[in-house]
Parts: C-alpha cells; sequence; structure tokens
C-alpha cells in the first residue's frame, strides 16, 4: 500500500467540507478548526480515510487528529503496521 | 394588541419556474412542469411521473461546504432563502439575532442523502456511514442550515405534517411574530424524488399511475386518479408588519387568519373536520365567507378526497360561490414545499388581480359543486385569499392572506 499524502488529504478535505485550498506545509500545521472543519467535519475526513485507504482510525485515535499533519503521520504509522 | 405579520419577501423554487417571475409567467400561461422522474431510473415503477425542476445547479447558490452536508431538499431552501431575503431587501446581519427566526415546514426531509448512507450501513457496515448523515436527514436540519448560515438565534422549529405542514409553518411564524421575533424566514421545500421515497408515497395509495404529464393530476375531475409528487416550494420572509413598513419595505400581504384541524379516523362517526378548521380561520382572521375572493384548494385528486374537500368549502361558502384553483396541476404535490407555494401564487394573484388556472381538469366529478378555475386566467378584483392544504392521515390547515392596505 503506498503512502498516504498531504495531496491525499487535500482531496479528501475539499469532499468532506468543501472549499478548502491545496494544503501546503504551513497550512498543513494549523489546526483543522483553525482552518474551518468543525469536529463533524473532522469525523467526515476520518470516514473518508478509512474508507480510501483501507485503515482503521478508532474515536481515540480521530480526537488527537488536531492538525492535516497529525492525519498524514498517524495514517502512515497505521499503514506501516505500526500501534498507536 | 398582537403584533400584525407581513409577507415582504419571497423565493420560488418550481417545477415550472427557478424565481418568483419566472413561475408565475409559466403558471398564468399554463405551462406544464411534470415529466419523467430522471433523478433516478423510475422505469420499474408503476408511477414515472413528477414535478421536476431541471436546471437546478445547487453550486450557483450554497457553497461547496454546504453541499457536502446537505441534501436538495435543504439546498432548495437555502437556495429559496437567498431569493427571499434578497426579494424582501432582508440583510440578516442587520436583524437582531435573537429576533430573527427560521420556522420551516417539512414532509419527509433528506431523502436521497439518507437513503444513500443507509445502503452502505447494510452493504458495507457502520463504519462506512458518513458523519454528515447526523445532520442532514432529520426534519430540522433546513431550518438548521438556514439558521446557521443567517446567524438567525430566534425562534427556529420545524412543522411536520405533510402537506399541512407549510400552513403550520406559516401560523407558527405569525405566532413567532407576535412572540419577540421581528423577522421569520418561513415557507419549506421538498425532494421527494429518490427510490426510498417513492416507494414510501406508492404506498399510500394515491400516486397517479397516469402516464399523461398534462392529464396526470386531475383534481375534483370525473378521471381523477391520484396526484403526482414534485419537487422544490417557496420561502417566505414574514415580518412584523408595523417593523416592515417603518423601514419602507414591500409588503405582499398580511397574514390574516389561520386554524389547524385533524380528521377523525375512518369509519368514525365523527365528521371531517376540514370545513370547521377554514370557519376558524375565518374567525381568527376577523372576516366572513363573503370576504374571501379565492380558495387555493388542497386538491388531492383522490375521488373521495375532492368529495370532501368540496363538501367543506361549500359548507363554508355555499356551493359554486367563490372561486376555486389548483395551479398545483403544473407542478404536483410539493408536500412540504406544497402549501408555502400555494401561499405564494395566492400572494401573485393579489397582487396582479388574475387568478391562475387548474390545468388538464374537463368535467367536475359528482358531488363537487365548486366553481373552479380551469382551462385559463380568470381576471378578479382580489384582496383576501384562502389557502388549504390537507396532510396525508388526517392533518388539514387553513391560512388566509390579504392585500396590505
Amino acid at each position: 500500500m503506498r503512502a498516504f499524502t498531504l495531496d491525499d488529504l487535500s482531496k479528501i478535505m475539499r469532499q468532506a467540507g468543501g472549499g478548502a485550498s491545496e494544503l501546503n506545509a504551513e497550512s498543513a500545521s494549523i489546526s483543522f478548526d483553525d482552518l474551518g472543519y468543525d469536529s463533524l467535519a473532522v469525523l467526515e475526513i476520518a470516514a473518508r480515510i478509512q474508507e480510501d485507504f483501507t485503515v482503521r482510525l478508532s474515536d481515540d485515535i480521530v480526537e488527537r487528529l488536531a492538525t492535516p499533519n497529525d492525519a498524514v503521520s498517524v495514517v502512515n504509522e497505521l499503514l506501516a503496521g505500526g500501534a498507536r | 394588541m398582537s403584533a400584525r405579520a407581513a409577507i415582504t419577501g419571497m423565493g420560488i423554487l418550481a417545477p415550472n419556474g427557478i424565481g418568483n417571475e419566472a413561475y408565475w409567467r409559466a403558471t398564468l400561461t399554463g405551462r406544464c412542469g411534470i415529466a419523467e422522474i430522471t433523478r433516478f431510473d423510475a422505469s420499474g415503477y408503476p408511477s414515472r411521473l413528477a414535478g421536476v425542476i431541471n436546471d437546478f445547479d445547487p453550486a450557483s447558490y450554497v457553497p461547496s461546504r454546504l453541499i457536502a452536508q446537505t441534501d436538495l431538499w435543504s439546498q432548495f431552501a437555502l437556495a429559496a432563502t437567498a431569493m427571499a431575503l434578497d426579494d424582501a431587501g432582508v440583510d440578516p446581519a442587520s436583524v437582531p439575532e435573537f429576533t430573527l427566526g427560521v420556522v420551516t415546514a417539512s414532509s419527509s426531509a433528506g431523502n436521497e442523502f439518507g437513503q444513500r448512507e443507509i445502503q452502505k450501513l447494510w452493504s458495507r457496515g457502520p463504519q462506512f456511514v458518513g458523519a454528515y448523515q447526523s445532520i442532514a436527514w432529520f426534519y430540522a436540519a433546513s431550518t438548521g442550515q438556514i439558521s446557521i448560515r443567517h446567524g438567525a438565534r430566534g425562534a427556529c422549529c420545524v412543522l411536520v405534517s405533510e402537506q399541512a405542514s407549510g400552513l403550520d409553518a406559516l401560523g407558527q411564524a405569525r405566532r413567532a411574530i407576535r412572540s419577540e421575533a421581528q423577522v421569520v424566514v418561513s415557507g419549506g421545500t421538498e425532494a421527494p424524488l429518490s427510490p426510498y421515497a417513492l416507494v414510501c408515497q406508492l404506498a399510500s395509495g394515491q400516486l397517479s399511475d397516469s402516464a399523461d404529464p398534462e392529464r396526470c393530476f386531475l383534481p375534483f375531475d370525473a378521471s381523477a386518479r391520484g396526484h403526482v409528487p414534485g419537487e422544490g416550494g417557496a420561502i417566505l420572509i414574514v415580518e412584523d408588519a408595523a417593523a416592515a413598513a417603518a423601514r419602507g419595505a414591500r409588503i405582499y400581504a398580511e397574514i390574516l387568519g389561520y386554524a389547524a384541524g385533524f380528521d377523525p379516523w375512518p369509519g368514525s362517526a365523527h365528521s371531517p373536520s376540514l370545513a370547521r378548521t377554514i370557519s376558524v380561520a375565518l374567525a381568527d382572521a376577523g372576516i366572513t365567507p363573503r370576504d374571501v375572493d379565492v380558495v387555493f384548494a388542497d386538491a388531492a385528486a383522490v375521488p373521495a378526497l375532492d368529495r370532501s374537500e368540496a363538501a367543506a368549502i361549500e359548507t363554508v361558502f355555499g356551493p359554486h360561490a367563490v372561486p376555486v384553483t389548483a395551479p398545483k396541476t403544473m407542478v404536483g404535490r410539493l408536500y412540504a414545499g406544497g402549501a408555502p407555494l400555494d401561499v405564494a401564487a395566492a400572494v401573485l394573484a393579489i397582487r396582479d388581480g388574475v387568478i391562475p388556472p387548474t390545468s388538464g381538469v374537463g368535467e367536475l366529478a359528482d358531488g363537487c359543486r365548486i366553481d373552479l378555475v380551469r382551462g385559463v386566467t380568470r381576471p378578479a378584483r382580489l384582496r383576501t385569499a384562502l389557502v388549504i392544504a390537507r396532510g396525508f392521515g388526517g392533518f388539514n390547515a387553513a391560512l388566509l392572506v390579504r392585500a396590505a392596505d
């Protein structure tokens, strides 16, 4: 399975919440909340990641996804088979 | 002295016209908006016709972030709200937030969205159900989204009584105006064309199985054989009349009277309640039957229901005593959007002094002793209109609008 990239996340964020421009290094470290994605939007993003990348994001894990960078690193750890 | 409720803006989305004037021009010329359902493949269904809104692009009216989390029904409502606020000349940001309310009607709510997520639930598992299912399918979703988008923190709720909901919502909006609200976004919309939604409607036994768009929905006709569903509706801006006048608003009409009733169950010794509901609405308005210039009928096109409605009108007004019409023959029954659209049509009829026709209807059924305006428009001096709406299961409501003085 290939790695989960910021581009992948960016596309999912657009589908889940609409609007957002491309993520870059700077915006990837801004909280989802400040980027305009509320808790429901983050749940929706997580649901789509699970669907597209065959990975399970438990509620605990989703709660800890504060920024796009968090999401990318957590998903890649899970894809590599690591626990968190 | 109770505050008076004025209609100052309208946003219409109808199968035969998007926008107030487009709908009205189409309706006055008898243009039919009924066609084969195309939102899904309905070829296997006994009823395949509906009032369909082509050329509605949600992205033209609604930010993409909201499109992801709403059903088409709420997208209709958001679009119609924007149109209505513009028509009223109301900037929501300038209305104190706790005096701005949203009271919409709903009947089957987020059908397509809900069906999609339920299909995922049962075919793939709960983890594949999207998070927005929680806020997209339920009856108050449109009220909620409108309230959030426009900062409305005043009286907000939803009324759910099938086709009667629209009048119940406007009646409730007037209550809110008499309480603390200064401006209320009201009316309602419907998006009833998904496989699941259509199957539910088929179960009522009231859908027409005709294949002719011009003759499938014939209320009060000797050949009446049910209705067709339609999508869309109307959002109306209801304001405190004194405040509206003070800001120089154009006032279409006042909501003069309103009443709601409920029929006894089939086989009961009690009489159906529509005549009484109409009488209570007239008393609420402080007028007599003679003061009513036109009636916009519920028009179920089910023979027993047609006779029942005609009998109620005759009981209150006398036989053939007041013009009756049902322009919904051109668009179908829009459920939560139906009565608000009828009220909008009544308001435009009053404005222009012309009664829109009931299209397609020929010979009236026995027992329907009403003066039904058929074929073409009828010019008339109109000041006061009665709108009737009945919801499946026994709901009924009556609402009176009168021209601004």
